[in-house]
């Protein structure tokens, strides 16, 4: 990837910033400029929870060039608390088909093969969510 | 608006073609449709590609194709819409005529797909989605798909033989091709056998990796009728309809990822603008891709309800004799899918069936016919109906 294309990215890669609509309310990842839902111009930055469940996942045993070292990986699609559907690798699974619906939470790993220039590219990927310790139960 | 009809036709065999450079597969079709034309000039081209500039290192290719064909001075542009670039190059031709700017125009779909490999054709391919949110995270194309597989397997609570029906038909009809990647039939136990690309996509879910371009010289369709009306001459094809819609480029931002509006809104506005109705298409060809992409399509299209083009499948509907064919002459799995020149290769293929020239594929005195092209995961598609005159 690119580095000016990356620098771009950093704030939805590593902090899973969206979009949020004022005049409707909706909320988007990755940000729009123009709210798909009612066409405003009007909106702000939303950061997302992480908190998540599985839509769908895969298995990818032919990957795209810059994705060979990761073989085979889990692709899925996530629907973040939030609303949101979003397409990411998942990490910490074995082999198993996993359930729609199983709980996941955003982790921050290395999303594809270092490149010619050095640059590692870290992103979102998302793990089936951990219990949660007492800690994190506080309000 | 004119009547625009299909003068000429013009098809290499889809294959691996490693003696043929993009610009030969190019020529060869064109001179192919221009020769059956009777024309050595015409007023515009249109190259419907994908990725010419990833895969060979090339753009600028209408040109190209221009200059290599002998067409120069001819207006030459390249049209791209992902993997229905061939469906938005013959529209882009149809606009044209039907609306007056040129009397002769030559649509060529050309991909050269073979010259990379497989992990670079795979990371081209990947281009037609989301470049920073589906492909950058490692997303092929083909997993896309299997996330569509995936989420239909569940809800209709089926396992994957269910699309065993598509596969099996696609090459039945492709033994029938000369023109086809893959002329030999294949068994449900194959189907079940066959190994994961992207579970739960198999190679025999999947259309191959190939090489090949389809041409049409379009006119207006008067001039059609003129060169049919021999004795003994094959009858002129008139484009009824053509409608192209888009969807979001990136799949998780549908509504529902399983209901394909592009398709579904392209195929409504088709077939009202043909005056036709789903009952009056004597065949279908479907942007078989992949099994998923064929129910999908032709659920979304209302050829069947919700979930149950799988039901229709396995009880045959779609099988050549059955109440609708489709994939004719092999769809994409098995006649070949070089993404850009599939769109054409659809068309030309409907032209075959609706002159009744369409040899041991041929359905039965076909009259009307649609094709579709679709881009990225159901991103844009592109419907077209045809009918003999």
């Amino acid at each position: 990837m690119e580095l000016p294309r990356f620098h771009r990215l950093q704030a939805p890669y590593y902090r899973l910033e969206g979009s949020r609509c004022k005049g409707c309310d909706r909320r988007q990842f990755p940000p729009r400029r123009v709210c798909p839902g009612c066409g405003s111009r009007d909106l702000t930055t939303q950061r997302f929870s992480g908190r998540a469940t599985l839509y769908a996942a895969t298995r990818v045993t032919q990957a795209p060039r810059g994705h060979g070292s990761l073989v085979p990986y889990a692709v899925a699609l996530v629907r973040l608390e939030e609303g949101p559907l979003v397409t990411a690798q998942l990490t910490d699974v074995g082999d198993e088909t996993l359930p729609a619906g199983l709980p996941l939470e955003m982790v921050t790993r290395k999303i594809r093969d270092a490149e010619e220039h050095g640059l590692i590219v870290y992103g979102y990927k998302f793990r089936p969510r951990l219990e949660e310790s007492k800690e994190s139960k506080r309000p | 608006m004119r009547d625009v009809g299909v003068l000429g036709i013009g098809q290499t065999p889809v294959g691996e073609h490693w003696d043929r450079s993009l610009r030969d597969l190019a020529v060869d079709a064109a001179r192919a449709a221009l020769e059956e034309a009777g024309l050595d000039r015409v007023d515009a081209v249109y190259v419907g590609n994908m990725a010419s500039g990833i895969l060979c290192g090339q753009e600028n290719l209408a040109t190209l194709v221009a200059d290599a064909a002998g067409l120069l001075p001819a207006e030459a542009v390249k049209i791209e819409a992902a993997c229905a670039s061939g469906g938005a190059a013959v529209r882009a031709g149809f606009q044209v005529v039907a609306g007056g700017l040129h009397e002769r125009v030559l649509v060529i779909g050309v991909e050269k797909m073979t010259d990379r490999l497989t992990d670079g054709v795979t990371a081209a391919l990947a281009t037609a989605a989301d470049a920073d949110y589906e492909a950058a995270h490692g997303a092929s194309f083909v997993a896309l798909n299997a996330l569509l597989m995936r989420r239909y397997l569940d809800e209709r609570r089926v396992g994957r033989e269910a699309f065993a029906p598509f596969a099996i038909l696609a090459h039945a009809n492709a033994a029938k091709n000369p023109q086809a990647l893959f002329r030999q039939p294949i068994t449900a136990a194959q189907f079940a056998a066959s190994p994961a690309v992207a579970e739960p996509i198999t190679v025999l879910d999947s259309a191959g990796i190939c090489d090949g371009a389809a041409a049409l010289v379009l006119a207006p369709v008067e001039e059609c009728r003129r060169r049919a009306s021999g004795a003994r001459r094959p009858a002129a094809v008139r484009i009824a309809s053509s409608a192209s819609v888009t969807d979001t480029l990136a799949l998780g931002d549908r509504r529902d990822p399983l209901v394909w509006e592009s398709v579904a809104g392209s195929a409504r506005r088709a077939l009202k603008d043909a005056g036709v109705s789903l009952k009056d298409l004597d065949f279908y060809e479907p942007h078989d891709a992949f099994t998923i992409v064929t129910a999908l399509s032709l659920e979304a299209c209302g050829f069947a309800d919700r979930f149950a083009a799988v039901d229709l499948a396995r009880e045959g509907r779609f099988d050549a004799g059955g109440d609708l064919p489709i994939c004719t002459l092999g769809g994409l799995k098995g006649r070949g899918h070089p993404v850009g020149a599939s769109g054409t290769y659809q068309f030309v293929e409907a032209v075959l069936q609706l002159r009744g020239t369409a040899g041991e594929a041929q359905v039965p005195g076909a009259r009307v016919g649609m094709t579709q092209s679709v881009g990225g995961s159901g991103s844009v598609a592109l419907t077209h109906v045809l009918e003999a005159v």
